[in-house]
């Protein structure tokens, strides 16, 4: 035990003396946090918009208002020729174009105006959710204006988002930052803390020594679990305190999960130190084998569903995949283990299998 | 055969990575407190006899103790019992000599007090007390490599296993060197040092050389030098090189 307190006391030091090691450890959360936060957003706030308003009167003008007062649109041009439009869209400075045909000022009366929107295509996502937006907005005014006529409009659907009422995306990407950090810190500075040691020769003494090499395994992956851990309290913090994303479920089960979770990443980390025997090899395993299709195929961004069959396939073995449902039930949904333990199981067995397959192939290499 | 009066055996030991016999069938004996030089040109299969010698590599084939214990049998024996300085450099940088002292010490499992008492006079007697709490990394390299042989040693091994550890010191760090290990042979431990400086074969009880993969010969500084009629080790060893048919 004195043994492996002295190992873990190293590990320590090597960790708060390595300005990268700590800058991704530390510095790296809190700008991801801050990136999918503010920059990475689905919310829309002061979308640009053209008007090209063909029947200018006493009923267009109020909706041309009642638009640019909602907060989500911000009207930077009207428009009063086609050509200009396509213009403006091709020069990127709109993004949505409301046109009020010439009819509207007479139709509306009676029900029959109609309204174009046409949105910038390019960008799909933000597209349908402007003409959402402003679908929506165009409704509220006509109920405002002609309650009278809505007496016979079909049925009105009311929708209403479970779990993420106001759809804010930072209830979205906080589950999905906390995977992505534990996975780099947990696989990526493990794998490459063993390696270091490789390049250096050290590890050569460290198995020369007494110690067991179980013991220098555990050594070396017990201050990476600590500092997840320490790192996933840090990012929830921060996030509930900067953009109020509460964790609706049991906190201990989350940390408990997130637990599950880094092991099956310190595994992955050890697995990969026992096959690079550079620091720049374990770098690119680890990014590419590892953060990338964390990132894309675990549904964090790309939704899985919407995924081709071959991916969806694949996304089964990416442990991350199992892990954002767990986080995202937590958080969002504030259940408890009866929704996911079967999730919990699949990361059990993915965790012994990495944990088993890291010993076993450790000890290889020390024939 | 008395495994009692030697320290380090070897019997046919043997080492192959496919069809290439790095180490082939060597036999040797050391006693207590000898200092047994390992001479041989880059890829004369020094590192891994040395290698297995120390339990780093598995023998393909052959017998050896190591401190009396089966080197198959008992390798958590052999390793309490032995300390080993590579040729590359084996210290932290990134941590302060007295740090280096207290994790080496502390994974031989030497209590506080031995590592305060021990560590405390290793950096008196290497004249570091102005460093002992700089990081490795400011050492000039002679006294890395002193630091590293003295912590190598400072859970009184029986036998000490140095690969090429003076390689790129000057001469006279290199003199002060051989002091330490002089001093460790008088304490009774065993050296078993490997290096391709031919005048530091000189200074060892007996040499023995490798060349592709064989021990050629085993003897005195003293004797091989009449044996081959040659004046210098240098020469000695440059004689039997010359017959390697291995290539680098």
């Amino acid at each position: 035990m004195k043994q492996f307190i002295a190992f873990i006391r190293k590990e320590f030091y090597h960790i708060f003396r390595d300005t990268r090691t700590l800058v991704v450890l530390f510095g790296m959360p809190l700008a991801q946090l801050l990136l999918f936060g503010y920059a990475i957003t689905t919310e829309v706030n002061n979308a640009k918009i053209g008007i090209y308003n063909q029947s200018p009167g006493q009923y267009s003008n109020g909706l041309v208002d009642k638009m640019v007062s909602s907060g989500f649109f911000r009207l930077t041009e009207n428009i009063y020729s086609e050509a200009e439009m396509l213009d403006a869209f091709k020069k990127n400075k709109l993004k949505l174009v409301m046109v009020i045909p010439t009819d509207f000022e007479s139709k509306v009366n009676r029900g029959e105006a109609r309204i174009q929107l046409i949105a910038d295509g390019s960008d799909p996502n933000l597209a349908s959710i402007l003409t959402t937006s402003a679908e929506a907005i165009i409704m509220t005014w006509m109920k405002g204006n002609f309650t009278q006529n809505l007496d016979i409009e079909t049925i009105n659907p009311q929708v209403r988002w479970h779990y993420n009422p106001e759809l804010k995306s930072a209830e979205m990407f906080v589950p999905g930052v906390v995977t992505i950090i534990l996975m780099l810190v947990s696989a990526m500075l493990t794998s490459i803390s063993i390696t270091r040691e490789k390049e250096l020769g050290t590890i050569e003494i460290l198995y020369v020594s007494p110690l067991r090499p179980v013991t220098i395994i555990i050594g070396k992956v017990v201050p990476f679990a600590i500092l997840s851990i320490i790192n996933t309290i840090m990012i929830l913090g921060a996030a509930y305190l900067i953009f109020s994303v509460p964790v609706n479920g049991s906190i201990l089960l989350l940390l408990a999960e997130s637990m599950l979770f880094i092991m099956t990443s310190l595994g992955l980390g050890v697995l990969i130190s026992t096959v690079s025997d550079t620091q720049q090899t374990a770098l690119m395993l680890s990014l590419f084998g590892l953060m990338l299709p964390t990132i894309l195929l675990s549904g964090f961004i790309f939704p899985i569903s919407s995924m081709p069959l071959p991916l969806q396939i694949i996304s089964n073995i990416i442990p991350a995949k199992w892990f954002l449902i767990i986080i995202k039930s937590i958080m969002l949904k504030g259940v408890g283990i009866a929704y996911f333990w079967k999730e919990t199981l699949v990361l059990v067995g993915m965790s012994l299998f990495f944990i088993g397959l890291s010993i076993k192939k450790y000890k290889i290499r020390l024939q | 055969m008395n495994n009692k009066d030697f320290t380090i055996t070897a019997k046919n030991l043997t080492k192959q990575f496919g069809d290439f016999t790095a180490v082939d069938a060597i036999s040797f004996e050391v006693g207590k407190g000898e200092i047994f030089g390992f001479l041989g040109a880059n890829g004369a299969g020094k590192t891994t006899a040395i290698k297995m010698l120390c339990g780093l590599s598995m023998p393909s084939s052959g017998e050896a103790t190591i401190a009396g214990y089966d080197i198959y049998k008992e390798p958590e024996m052999i390793k309490k019992n032995i300390g080993y300085m590579s040729q590359h450099f084996s210290l932290y940088q990134d941590m302060t000599i007295r740090e280096n002292i207290r994790f080496y010490a502390g994974i031989y499992g030497l209590t506080n007090k031995q590592i305060k008492e021990r560590g405390e006079q290793l950096i008196k007697e290497l004249k570091l007390e102005n460093f002992a709490d700089r990081f490795v990394a400011d050492l000039p390299l002679g006294f890395k490599q002193k630091l590293a042989f003295s912590i190598a040693v400072i859970h009184n091994p029986k036998i000490v296993f140095l690969d090429e550890p003076t390689s790129g010191v000057d001469p006279i760090t290199r003199r002060q060197f051989w002091g330490l290990i002089y001093e460790a042979s008088h304490r009774g431990i065993t050296v078993f040092v490997t290096t391709h400086y031919l005048e530091e074969a000189e200074y060892c009880d007996r040499v023995s050389i490798m060349v592709d993969g064989e021990m050629r010969d085993l003897d005195t500084p003293v004797g091989l030098m009449k044996k081959y009629n040659k004046k210098t080790m240098n020469d000695v060893f440059l004689y039997m090189a010359v017959r390697s048919k291995r290539k680098e």
